[in-house]
């Protein structure tokens, strides 16, 4: 099977067949990962662009290992740095770049949406490396794969979701991901974090911590942004991290062989303590490698590899 | 009455004698049926069956056609002076006759501000110059439209504004509001207001609801418009000031208008043809063209608009035409501006609401008729004998599809490109003289 897109904007409308072929894929990306020469030549001669919007270290280093571990040429585009700050709109940015023969554009950018709409203008493929509050599809790609490497199967699998879910293109992509694969969701935060109508997501919601962790087989916490604090969404640090933070007593509400995952960076002693997230539960560091290999995959395919 | 009376061109007025024959006469309130209108020196002059055509009268054959006064719009942004590239006075009013609307309200947010007397002179001229709908402006309620210090709004009437509004940036204090209600009551002025909270608004671009949660992006929920509808209604209440609620959206204020009304509470509103016809699911794509303020809301939002249509909570139809420029909405969804065209297309949706059972044909006429012209006073909008001699003529068979490139404004902005509709403006008289086709 192989793929018939061109872009990667979403896990939304994608289909568990789709799923499942970026994740085997992956899985035989990953091997290279470990060998002695890392690098294969499917993508010799192809072009990558890392056209980032915002400021990330992990997610823009994990798109260029895994292109140039594909032999691609990378480039990596910083914005905040050049045309932006001379006006230049998303679109004519974009089009400079695809001038300049690039074969894919990965976008991260502030707004939702933004990479749908150089989709649909640009002849590149597009890999939506995280849009604003919407979708960071391969984050949720390789949350899939770490939990399949540990847990196997999907479906019957509980986990619980914790924190600010409205803000979040993690929660969402991997609520997209894990409910289309037959997996128990649970969100857990305060209302301030729940958006409207969030069960109709076909999640169950939970206010209190230790409600919405009993008997789960995962947990996957998501970063709290700090700035976000006062009268916004949560009064203080210390109370949200009284009410929200993952403590090693919380842990044993879940199943016994729960995991713990986090997409980084992570605020120690704020929604993660420091021993959890040290702890053998924890599978923060696994998701960090698995994500080139899954990068490698989304790349691939795109590509039109089969 | 002097200075409602048709800002065209003098020479206009002294139009021709024209006889439109043949036609279906919808004159809500008044003729709903086969009639003849008479036309001399741009007043009516005689409806009624069987009128002669003497000699040097020109004819204009209406069989099988609708003949209706000339549809007023209470919401238009022309957005000169400041924003030529987006829209002119000259353009908007060219789409204005080309959709059957002969007299329009313009609001004040433009650059500068029409919060003096020189900007609505201004405005009146280029009116004049265009020589093609009747253009009222309307003034701002505050000055610069920063809800603080009250505008002139003697100064404002006197050259011509016919009501006052922030549209755009709602009045946030309830204290300026009330005075503005209370000072205009001097010169009978309604007060208009874009009814948002922009606490509960911000950062906000689409209705929040389900799918601004599937889609990731702010939402503003409908309790911004309804704090601030429940706010007005109060103070319209309190001050006994003619209080007009622009664009409604949401369900909460057409209970609460409907409500107020039957209290006996001095209140109007419009609704906009995208708030009865699009629901926000017209957002997912991030479709720029579907996004704007007040945002497409549910279902049963939309139902209730129409309600509120059929029982007269809803006086207007009103279009809320907001041109932008093609790149400005060829944008991150955020980014984007908020606003659609609407006068191109506004008769032909709003007939959607007969199809469906929602409206008689009447009921949608007065709605842009004779229900606007009578909620700001103006002296439009009827077919009456004596009355200014504009006129929309119809075809109500005519099958056509929205194509934005073929548009007479500057803004191609809307969410109905490639709708099919059915029923057509084919003429559109203002005081007697042909401006469109």
């Amino acid at each position: 099977m192989s793929l018939k897109r061109k872009d990667l904007l979403g896990i939304q409308d994608l289909s568990v067949e789709e799923i499942t072929l970026f994740l085997d894929t992956a899985e035989s990306f990953k091997e290279v990962s470990v060998r002695d020469i890392k690098k294969v030549p499917a993508l010799r001669g192809k072009t990558v662009v890392n056209l980032f919007f915002e400021p990330s270290t992990r997610t823009r280093t994990s798109f260029e290992l895994a292109a140039k571990r594909l032999s691609a040429d990378v480039i990596n585009f910083a914005v905040s740095a050049s045309s932006v700050s001379k006006g230049e709109t998303l679109l004519d940015t974009a089009r400079n770049i695809e001038a300049m023969q690039a074969d894919f554009i990965v976008l991260r950018h502030p707004m939702a949406g933004a990479p749908n709409i150089l989709a649909k203008l640009l002849r590149a493929s597009v890999v939506n490396a995280g849009d604003g509050g919407h979708e960071h599809p391969t984050q949720a790609l390789l949350d899939l794969y770490t939990l399949r490497e540990k847990k196997r199967a999907f479906k019957g699998l509980r986990l619980a979701i914790v924190g600010d879910i409205a803000h979040s293109r993690v929660a969402r992509s991997n609520i997209y991901a894990l409910t289309k694969m037959g997996a128990e969701v649970r969100v857990v935060g305060p209302p301030t974090m729940l958006p409207l109508e969030v069960e109709r997501l076909g999640v169950k919601a939970f206010y209190h911590l230790d409600d919405g962790l009993r008997g789960v087989d995962v947990i996957m916490m998501l970063r709290l942004q700090l700035e976000r604090q006062g009268i916004a969404l949560f009064p203080s640090i210390r109370e949200y991290s009284k009410l929200y933070c993952l403590t090693p007593e919380r842990m044993k509400l879940a199943a016994p062989d729960a995991l713990v995952m986090h997409p980084g960076p992570i605020n120690r002693g704020v929604e993660i303590a420091p021993e959890v997230a040290d702890s053998l539960s924890s599978v923060i560091l696994d998701q960090v490698t698995n994500g080139v290999a899954v990068r490698m995959a989304v790349l691939y395919l795109l590509s039109g590899g089969k | 009455m002097s200075r409602r009376s048709p800002h065209v061109r003098p020479e206009l007025v002294e139009g021709p004698t024209v006889l439109i024959r043949h036609g279906r006469v919808i004159d809500p309130g008044r003729i709903n049926g086969p009639a003849d209108v008479l036309i001399e020196h741009g007043k009516i002059t005689a409806v009624g069956a069987g009128l002669k055509a003497s000699d040097g009268v020109a004819v204009i054959d209406a069989d099988g056609k609708w003949v209706l006064p000339g549809f007023v719009d209470l919401h238009v942004h022309f957005r000169e002076p400041g924003f030529e590239y987006k829209e002119t006075i000259a353009t908007g009013a060219a789409a204005a006759v080309a959709g059957g609307f002969t007299s329009v309200c313009c609001m004040p947010n433009t650059q500068p501000v029409n919060d003096n007397q020189s900007v609505t002179e201004f405005i009146l001229e280029k009116a004049t110059a265009a020589g093609l709908a009747h253009v009222f402006p309307i003034g701002a309620i505050t000055k610069g439209s920063e809800g603080k210090a009250l505008a002139e709004f003697g100064d404002l009437k006197q050259a011509g504004c016919v009501a006052v509004s922030d549209d755009g940036k709602p009045v946030m204090n309830a204290m300026v509001m009330r005075r503005a209600l209370e000072y205009a009551r001097i010169f009978d002025l309604p007060v208009v207001d874009h009814c948002e909270c922009t606490h509960l608004s911000e950062g906000g671009g689409m209705h929040e609801g389900q799918v601004a949660t599937e889609m990731g992006l702010h939402g503003i929920p409908s309790a911004s418009e309804d704090v601030m509808v429940a706010r007005n209604l109060a103070l319209a209440e309190l001050t006994g000031g003619r209080l007009h609620l622009a664009h409604l959206s949401t369900a909460g204020s057409v209970r609460m208008v409907r409500e107020a009304k039957a209290r006996g509470i001095n209140v109007t509103a419009e609704a906009c043809p995208h708030h009865f016809l699009l629901t926000e699911e017209a957002v997912r794509e991030f479709n720029t063209h579907a996004k704007m303020n007040p945002p497409l809301r549910s279902r049963t939002d939309v139902e209730a608009i129409k309600a509120g249509l059929k029982d007269g909570t809803i006086d207007v139809i009103a279009t809320d035409h907001a041109p932008h420029a093609a790149f400005e909405k060829e944008r991150e969804f955020d980014s984007a501006p908020f606003g659609i065209v609407g006068l191109e297309t506004a008769w032909g949706l709003a007939l959607v609401l007969v199809e469906e059972g929602v409206l008689t044909v009447e009921q949608v006429v007065a709605a842009l008729t004779v229900q606007p012209a009578r909620a700001f006073g103006l002296a439009k909008g009827t077919l009456a004998v004596g009355a200014d001699a504009d006129v929309t003529i119809v075809d109500p068979d005519a099958h056509w599809v929205v194509a934005p490139e073929q548009f007479k404004s500057k803004g191609r902005n809307t969410p109905f490109a490639g709708w099919k509709l059915k029923g057509r403006v084919v003429s559109t008289l203002v005081g007697g003289r042909v401006v469109y086709p």
